[in-house]
């Protein structure tokens, strides 16, 4: 569900492009809403509402009885349909290794790239400032 | 009082028609782009985003566009958006901790483990205008190190706890208030305070913080901590009874550190303000903290003196769409009033004439 939510929609409809045809009924049609999010105070403390986000939602059933949900960030109703019947195939025992080799696996790769380029164009900002003493005048 | 007024429904259509076509502008142009209005007035949409209260990068891009680029218009338009969707419960509170980094710097300590990240910053540049810009010159990549930063950033003020000299905040208190479902009322905890300061105006809220600075409710602050990254968002969905994450968010967090409070029984230790906002928004989180520090001053035992301290001053005005609603309805129709007005002053004036003439004639 991680990958499937965090991944780019463009990936997830390419990846999953076999396995979006697979017949199943809508549990709950795609909807949009808001979740609150929250912080906490001096980031460890009590928690507090920041602020909200849009959140799609939606549940499908295969022909077999699997149940699958998904909730995405953001207003793509197409994501979160094919994020919620990936979920209900991965459920299933061959269905769910081809969909963690075909879609799961790759979207991971991605995601992991991504991280590795933000984080080594970070870390090439890395500084460090030379205190300069001051003088006793 | 504003009074209702009927008719110029023509007029007003054609207003809009006008503001359409002023919008477009040269038609020989093209059109911008939510796309380009989202990847490149990326800081543009991180304020409407904050103070709309929504994190939705496309809605907050239609909206500088529809508003054509008044943010205030802007973050009006997301909050009369908002009304329309349902809500679908609470989010896990986000975990800064393991924050994704990409800016990371303490101006308290030098030497931090982890290091001092300077990530994509205004700071040190020598604000010259960029004429390549003007010329749609493309920018070098950006430069890449060898490896990647450490992913458990350990925070600065954490440092200092361990050693006893920092205030250690109290992870209890139950469900936090929420200022959309209930109306704001005095005294407020600090957890909706926070929430009113991270959709506040970020002019308003600068302001204030500088205000506190220059000696109006002092506070002595050092930026103890400012991070800017990714989380990622947990939900628990009822249908399923765990969290589950269904995305991640850029957030910009500061952690102030202010000056001592001790009292018989507990050695002084440092304070603290704390600002978390939507998106790359450092101004405005250091600017939270200071005012979510001052705020703090009857928690403290200190004296309310300035206006940073007095938080139904700071609460009642930090929201600019509700300060906009207010300032701009007195352009709408007022004619009764007004006409009220105008009778007045007009009998005051001829009472001191006639009580004049009274007292001409009776000398």
């Amino acid at each position: 569900m991680r990958v499937l939510s965090l991944s780019d929609w463009r990936d997830l409809e390419s990846y999953a492009k076999e396995v979006a045809g697979t017949p199943h009924d809508l549990l709950r049609a795609p909807e949009t809403g808001l979740v609150m999010l929250r912080g906490r105070m001096g980031a460890t403390g009590a928690a507090f509402n920041l602020g909200e986000a849009t959140v799609t939602r939606c549940a499908v059933r295969l022909v077999d009885g699997t149940e699958g949900h998904a909730y995405v960030m953001g207003r793509n109703a197409a994501h979160a349909r094919l994020a919620a019947l990936c979920d209900a195939l991965l459920q299933g025992k061959d269905s769910g290794t081809a969909v963690s080799e075909m879609v799961i696996a790759p979207l991971e790769a991605k995601l992991q790239a991504a991280h590795v380029e933000t984080s080594t164009k970070a870390a090439a900002t890395k500084v460090d400032f030379f205190t300069m003493v001051r003088g006793d005048d | 009082m504003y009074v209702a007024v009927k008719g110029g429904e023509q007029a007003i259509d054609a207003a809009h028609r006008l503001l359409d076509e002023e919008r477009r502008g040269d038609r020989s142009l093209p059109q911008v782009t939510l796309d380009q209005i989202a990847e490149q007035l990326t800081l543009a949409v991180d304020r409407v985003m904050n103070e709309g209260s929504l994190y939705d990068r496309e809605l907050a891009s239609l909206a500088i566009k529809q508003a054509r680029g008044d943010m205030i218009e802007a973050i009006f338009l997301i909050r009369a958006t908002r009304t329309t969707l349902a809500r679908f419960g609470y989010a896990e509170p986000l975990d800064t901790q393991s924050m994704r980094v990409k800016r990371r710097i303490s101006a308290a300590f030098k030497d931090i483990p982890g290091g001092q990240i300077l990530g994509p910053t205004f700071d040190y540049t020598h604000r010259l205008l960029d004429f390549s810009l003007a010329a749609d010159a493309e920018p070098a990549e950006a430069a890449r190190a060898p490896s990647e930063l450490r992913s458990d950033m350990p925070r600065v003020l954490e440092l200092l706890g361990s050693e006893g000299l920092m205030e250690q905040p109290s992870a209890e208190a139950g469900e936090p208030e929420d200022l959309t479902q209930d109306p704001l009322n005095f005294p407020a905890g600090r957890d909706l305070r926070l929430q009113n300061l991270a959709r506040g105006d970020e002019g308003f809220l600068l302001a204030l913080a500088y205000s506190t600075q220059r000696g109006y409710g002092r506070t002595h602050p050092f930026a103890g901590e400012i991070r800017l990254g990714t989380v990622e968002v947990s939900f628990t969905p009822e249908e399923l009874g765990f969290p589950i994450v269904i995305g991640e968010i850029t957030i910009t967090e500061c952690e102030m550190i202010n000056q001592f409070k001790g009292s018989t029984t507990v050695k002084p230790q440092f304070t603290r303000g704390y600002g978390l906002g939507f998106g790359q928004c450092e101004r405005k989180v250091m600017s939270m903290a200071l005012v979510d520090r001052s705020l703090r001053a009857g928690e403290l035992g200190e004296e309310r003196v300035a206006p940073a301290q007095d938080e139904e001053f700071v609460l009642s005005h930090s929201d600019n769409v509700q300060a906009t609603g207010f300032v701009e309805h007195l352009k709408l129709p007022h004619y009764v009033d007004f006409q009220s007005e105008l009778v007045l002053l007009r009998r005051m004036r001829a009472e001191i004439d006639i009580a004049k003439d009274r007292l001409e004639a009776a000398e």
